[in-house]
């Protein structure tokens, strides 16, 4: 069963005559690990906020047809309800940050102490979490004196913490050094092999195309494409829309021009990809890769 | 403008030492990207460039100022910051305003700060946003209001915190854009990224910090192919680069025109 049931779904900002998102259908189901891609202003933040609730509850505005997330309805709820079955990082871990902590662990902690978790599970849990983002070392910092990537993982297992059901995480690797987002997309990958299901809005084609179930193409608020990463993200579809792509598809692209990438061949998203289409008159012995 | 830094220390409060030693020198024109982990220092070192932060110990000359004798507005004549997050610097009604906040306070008379404006927002393309409230646009080109609002105060020396960030494809072209037209320029520009494409693509010298000190620093393609070196400090070579060390080319490379150049050698 979807656990993201979005039907019809336009909204406006307040005080705006743009549809921001226009006739957004998307079911998700559980558990799956869906990547949102577009240019700036294609509405994928706005697409997190929904998910979140944060749309139209926070930011009010003008939504029509129906979202519902893990079974509840947008409409009908509230924010204090919303919260408990999904969490959003934001793009921005400035803007997430309490500022009402004085170290890490009492930052990750602050959800939990809002529902009333008991001190000990408490405890326990801020732990787990702190070790499986890599920032164990952390925890006794104030939030304000890291920097943007460490600030950023502490945004992230802020919201890990909560356990969701749903997931949502807005760029949550911008301010990351390449191989911590790398790690970062790991954990992510982990939470929905576990049964998390996650939507993330991200530009780094590779990691998506290495880690995600799912990719949905946004364009000027409405649903451009939606299919296997491997198929989207090198879509001609995409081109001269502003969208992101991988070097390693632009290069083969140019090197198919040239007759230098075959012509039976995808082109590539991810490096092994690359490396696969590259590699002159691939051998079909067993053995390959094996270093014979 | 000659940056020259020498065994440069900082120990933030609570005894965090961010920075164990580290001894640079930048030529005039040079484009440098400085690259490394969360947390290795990297905005820490570059706050020392206008004197944000002083040194706990060592030196930080910018041509013939030592930034621990002058003040932070007087080093704002020579070096121009462009913070990571844009709505740390933007404050004013409008996009004129902001832009030329910049260029009046290093006092230049009313036409040439006219001229400086018009120039750094043509360079930006925010021509047609003079009288937008920064806050009314989105993240994206409130980057771009604050890298113009340093453009504008024509400086020698120009620093830019992770100009990429959340940018799309569309933004960070403009962004390349800008950088190339400053190094046209002769202006000098560091940049700190962790965008190791964009690096790759725009910046021939690259400098990767590990733990407050130099782990390596030369040309971009010497820079960029020490894969096992660059992991310690959490940093991938750029895709190209990658894939060129994957299929065993004899040469660097680390953008489409050098890949597909060294491809047709190697795969001949």
């Amino acid at each position: 069963m979807a656990i993201v049931n979005l039907k019809n779904v336009t909204y406006k900002y307040p005080l705006t005559d743009t549809l921001v998102l226009d006739g957004i259908n998307l079911q998700i189901e559980e558990g799956e690990f869906v990547a949102v891609v577009g240019p700036n202003g294609a509405g994928k933040s706005t697409l997190c906020y929904m998910l979140a609730g944060f749309v139209p509850h926070f930011y009010k505005g003008e939504l029509t047809g129906t979202v519902e997330v893990a079974g509840v309805e947008t409409q009908e709820s509230s924010l204090n309800e919303w919260v408990m079955n999904v969490g959003l990082a934001f793009q921005n871990p400035f803007n997430q940050i309490s500022g009402a902590k004085y170290t890490v662990f009492e930052e990750i902690a602050f959800g939990l102490e809002n529902i009333g978790v008991p001190r000990k599970d408490m405890k326990e849990r801020v732990e787990r979490a702190l070790e499986m983002t890599g920032i164990l070392d952390l925890a006794e910092r104030s939030p304000y004196s890291l920097s943007g990537g460490q600030q950023q993982r502490v945004a992230l297992t802020s919201i890990l913490v909560m356990e969701p059901k749903v997931l949502v995480l807005d760029e949550p690797t911008s301010q990351m050094d390449p191989i911590g987002t790398r790690e970062v997309f790991g954990v992510i990958r982990t939470m929905a092999e576990r049964g998390m299901t996650v939507v993330l809005a991200e530009h780094k084609m590779e990691w998506i195309a290495q880690f995600a179930d799912r990719v949905i193409a946004l364009h000027e608020g409405k649903i451009l494409l939606d299919g296997k990463p491997g198929e989207v993200l090198t879509s001609e579809l995409l081109d001269g829309k502003g969208f992101g792509i991988s070097r390693y598809t632009s290069t083969a692209r140019e090197a198919q021009e040239q007759s230098l990438w075959p012509n039976n061949k995808n082109l590539p998203v991810t490096l092994d990809e690359a490396v696969e289409g590259f590699t002159p008159n691939p051998s079909p012995s067993p053995l390959k890769g094996e270093g014979s | 403008m000659r940056i020259e830094i020498k065994d440069l220390h900082y120990t933030y409060p609570g005894d965090v030492k961010a920075l164990k030693g580290i001894s640079l020198t930048i030529e005039s024109g040079e484009q440098v990207a400085i690259v490394g982990q969360n947390g290795a220092g990297k905005t820490t070192l570059v706050k020392h460039l206008n004197g944000l932060l002083q040194p706990t110990s060592g030196s930080v000359l910018i041509g013939e100022w030592s930034t621990t004798e002058e003040t932070v507005a007087k080093l704002a004549s020579r070096v121009g910051y462009v913070f990571q997050n844009p709505d740390e610097q933007l404050f004013t009604k409008n996009v004129h305003q902001e832009v030329s906040f910049g260029p009046k306070n290093l006092g230049y008379e009313s036409e040439k700060v006219e001229a400086l404006v018009e120039d750094a927002l043509t360079l930006t393309k925010l021509s047609d946003q003079k009288e937008t409230n920064p806050y009314d646009l989105s993240p994206t080109w409130r980057k771009m209001v604050a890298l113009a609002s340093i453009i504008s105060m024509d400086t020698p020396i120009i620093i830019f915190d992770e100009p990429t960030t959340g940018q799309d494809a569309a933004n960070i072209e403009r962004m390349a854009n800008a950088i190339a037209a400053l190094r046209e320029r002769g202006k000098t520009v560091i940049t700190i990224t962790h965008d190791i494409d964009f690096c790759a693509e725009n910046f021939e010298r690259v400098i990767a910090l590990a733990k407050g000190k130099v782990l390596l620093d030369g040309s971009a393609n010497a820079v960029l192919g020490q894969e096992e070196i660059l992991a310690q400090t959490y940093v991938d070579p750029p895709q190209l680069t990658r894939l060129g060390l994957r299929l065993g080319m004899k040469e660097v490379v680390r953008n489409q025109e050098e890949f597909l150049n060294a491809y047709k050698k190697h795969a001949a």
